[in-house]
């Protein structure tokens, strides 16, 4: 082991910064992390232990204890779920003769659940030693049974298994444009920097992770930071359950990304960029790395690039498994090695990001349409959309409908238009921008797609009336709680509380002051916690209560006060210290009120 | 002359670079807080000290302190989130104040008779958590840790040293420290460390000291946490 680690340790040049990384090589090696690895990186890194442990414990790919040689991970995605993954995940663990959370005890495979892995389209899904598994069925999952029982090494697995499509089902604006390689580069330089970061003004082009700050201003303010040393970072960790444009984008068009990710840098003056790519698509690393080589020996990545005296390159950085690490300031963390804890605000990442240099981080939907616009102007681009939402936006649209896949539409399209457009009939409601957004009921379909209604970065999830509310509710506030990254109290605790509460109302144990209890968690949640996270976490409750309050009051017993624990329960040591059990020494839980 | 902020409506004046819980103690104004410390670099995480910035929300003791802005403090919503903030950390961790030997001298326990705090109002969790005695001198007791890094901050700002780290992710967080046994007895804390005196809770504790002074005459035993607060930070931070 010694060897394996030093070498590795060498190959990042010692540096902690590539720690995730490093981690990453480990866990693949060994399945686990290694006491003495730990011991030993510390050495190598000048890193106290105590960073390297506490990083290895905040990200859920990377562990400990052993897992098997075979780690088995199905999303738990409420469209996986839709999918019938319960049943499968059972009808697996069988098969494997594991529990779900648990290492076989011959150590050869492993089980357990995920956040959303971004095959929504094609689930259920999962992850095998971090390559994604898609379309799982009884068949599929006889075979990977098979295969894991045989010890076949993961290269000799049918490729079918691994096949991931790209579903592109309504191309527009930006989808239809196939650019060639260095055309928006080239036309910026003969435009010049200025006009072209003036073209991006006109664009109106907004951030398209959802937030939506205005790019060329994002671009403007840091290119005018005194600190030189700056960096471009594309934020491809789209964890949103129900979100896969980016691994499309990725896939398709990731010349296109790179492209605006050097043109930002052409503007700004940066010289690095990092591509952070969530760890559950490991499957396009190989690909990327690739067509970053080809981008070099085409001069237009490396030095000299376009023979204009820039100089710029991209590396990949790999995610961990923590959806946290979507958000800006976290994913700065995480890419400096460290664990993923949004930082406070101010200093914003323009003026202080990766290693508290100026740093423009966009969502890879951002850079690409940067690229076009780079292209054909300004106007192009702003010519679509409405007055405050300029442009397309590209869709992930799931769930029930008959055509799951990417749309891509002009902002301002109604939530209807795209529902007939995937064939989606008899629907309850729509989920809109992922678990943080909004669920909009089957009488607001007039509503738009634009920042200043319905805003999204692109999750777009479909319920019929087959559905239940409350569970998929329930299963939003499982994940938040899970993905609290733990650093305030109002989410740490909140997101915690908040799955108690509603597991209590949903399970029929709720009485009257229960609802309300309920909604006065979210609003503190909402207004106290420190990042987006905590801040959209109680949405699936708040935004459902909104709309289906009867939903939730009918879930409550018809008594004033159910005691938050079992009463008999409690009783179960009296009874056998005094070698009792006759009626007397029985309590009832609640005298119901008829 | 000079800039200012008004908070709940008077006149606040703030220097440069001054954060809005720094110009607030050295105008007398006491804001809620458990994880900052005025020596040390803030954290922002207990969120205690959330006050409203012109009708935003922003924790005090991290927002830079800016002319024209209008703070809330002291309003009976932000006391209210604050009372369950305070909750929360309770249910979360396993804190019987009658049978803790910090009882008194706790700022967890002070801050929540400042703002009230009559029950638990959440269910409690009941975590399993351990305790490391190993140490000669100094204890950890984890079930009484709020994670607010004060002896993190401490010991490598101050001691110059690297004895504790918070791990995990959620409510999984915990505190470990710098050994590889993972046990203090293993590590370079000594008694005399700033980081060994610096919780606000019960969890790191000087052995062997325990009664010295006696029930009835510890700090929070007569006095509010904010007068004490105000009495100890208001001259350094209105240098």
């Amino acid at each position: 082991m010694t060897k394996f680690i030093q070498d590795l340790a060498e190959t990042h040049r010692y540096q902690s910064t590539h720690l995730l990384d490093i981690l990453r090589s480990i866990q693949t090696h060994y399945h686990y992390i290694p006491e003495a690895a730990i011991e030993q990186l510390a050495e190598l890194l000048k890193t106290p232990r105590t960073q390297i442990i506490s990083v290895v414990e905040f990200y859920s790919f990377f562990h400990l204890s052993p897992h098997g040689e075979y780690e088995i991970l199905i999303s738990d995605s409420i469209t996986d779920h839709m999918l019938g993954k319960k049943s499968l995940i059972d009808y697996l663990s069988k098969k494997l003769n594991v529990a779900v959370g648990e290492v076989r005890q011959d150590g050869v495979v492993s089980l357990d659940n995920t956040s959303c892995t971004g095959m929504c389209d094609q689930g259920p899904a999962g992850l095998v030693n971090g390559h994604a598994l898609t379309h799982l069925d009884h068949q599929r999952i006889d075979l990977i049974t098979d295969l894991i029982n045989q010890q076949k090494p993961l290269n000799e697995w049918p490729d079918n298994l691994f096949l991931v499509e790209d579903n592109i089902i309504k191309p527009g604006l930006l989808l239809n444009q196939s650019i060639n390689q260095g055309s928006a580069l080239q036309a910026t330089f003969k435009r010049g920097l200025k006009e072209t970061l003036s073209e991006l003004e006109q664009s109106g082009l907004r951030g398209r992770g959802g937030a939506g700050f205005k790019t060329a201003t994002k671009w403007k303010f840091c290119s005018e930071e005194p600190e030189t040393l700056r960096y471009v970072v594309c934020n491809a960790d789209e964890g949103e359950p129900g979100t896969f444009k980016d691994r499309v984008l990725l896939n398709t068009y990731a010349h296109q990304v790179f492209e605006g990710m050097t043109l930002c840098a052409a503007i700004i003056e940066a010289q690095q960029g990092f591509l952070y790519l969530r760890g559950e698509y490991l499957h396009l690393y190989e690909k990327l790395q690739g067509i970053l080589e080809e981008r070099r020996q085409a001069g237009l990545l490396g030095n000299n690039i376009l023979k204009q005296g820039m100089n710029f390159d991209i590396e990949i950085c790999l995610g961990a498994g923590a959806y946290i690490c979507g958000e800006e300031s976290a994913l700065i963390e995480s890419l400096e090695g460290k664990m993923g804890i949004p930082r406070n605000r101010p200093p914003y990442p323009v003026t202080q990001g990766y290693l508290d240099k100026p740093t423009v981080v966009n969502n890879v939907e951002t850079f690409m349409a940067a690229a076009s616009i780079a292209i054909n102007g300004g106007a192009w681009f702003a010519n679509i959309g409405t007055e405050k939402s300029k442009g397309t936006k590209i869709l992930s649209i799931c769930g029930d409908c008959a055509r799951p896949g990417i749309y891509e539409y002009p902002f301002g399209t109604s939530i209807q238009t795209v529902l007939d457009d995937c064939g989606a009939s008899d629907v309850l409601g729509v989920q809109i921008g992922g678990p943080s957004g909004t669920f909009i009921a089957n009488h607001e379909f007039k509503r738009q797609l634009a920042f200043e209604d319905l805003a999204t970065g692109g999750s777009f999830i479909v319920f019929d009336n087959s559905r239940n509310i409350l569970e998929i509710v329930n299963n939003f506030i499982h994940f938040f709680a899970h993905e609290s990254c733990g650093f305030c109290t109002p989410c740490r605790v909140g997101t915690s509380l908040l799955k108690k509460q509603l597991d209590k109302i949903i399970e029929g144990h709720g009485s009257a002051g229960d609802v309300v209890a309920l909604e006065e968690l979210c609003q503190l949640i909402k207004t106290q916690s420190h990042c987006g996270l905590g801040q959209t976490a109680a949405n699936p409750v708040l935004t459902t209560l909104e709309r289906y309050p009867e939903l939730y009051q009918s879930q409550l017993k018809k008594i004033s006060y159910e005691p938050g624990f079992d009463l008999d329960g409690a009783l179960e040591t009296a009874r056998r210290l005094a070698k009792r059990n006759d009626a007397g020494a029985h309590l009832a839980q609640v005298e119901e009120e008829s | 002359m000079s800039k200012s902020i008004t908070i709940d409506g008077n006149t606040v004046p703030f220097e440069e670079g001054q954060t809005i819980m720094e110009a607030a103690t050295a105008a007398g104004v006491y804001i809620p807080h458990l994880c900052h410390h005025l020596e040390f670099a803030p954290h922002g995480s207990c969120k205690l000290c959330n006050v409203k910035v012109n009708g935003r929300v922003c924790s005090a003791c991290t927002f830079p302190a800016m002319e024209g802005q209008e703070v809330l403090n002291n309003t009976q919503e932000l006391t209210d989130d604050r009372q369950k903030i305070t909750q929360m950390l309770f249910v979360e961790g396993n804190h019987f104040c009658p049978s803790c030997e910090k009882t008194g001298n706790c700022q967890l326990q002070a801050v929540a008779y400042h703002l009230n705090m009559l029950d638990d109002h959440y269910p409690l969790f009941f975590p399993t958590r351990k305790v490391d005695a190993s140490h000669a001198e100094v204890m950890i007791d984890h079930n009484r840790c709020i994670f607010c890094t004060l002896c993190v901050r401490a010991s490598q700002q101050k001691d110059g040293k690297d004895v504790f780290a918070i791990s995990g992710r959620g409510l999984k967080k915990h505190l470990i420290v710098n050994a590889q046994s993972g046990l203090l007895k293993d590590t370079d804390i000594e008694a005399t460390d700033q980081a060994a005196h610096i919780c606000p809770t019960g969890a790191i504790l000087i052995k062997h000291t325990a009664y010295q002074v006696p029930i009835g005459e510890r700090i929070y035993d007569h006095k509010q946490i904010d007068q004490v607060s105000l009495e100890k930070e208001h001259d350094q931070h209105g240098k």
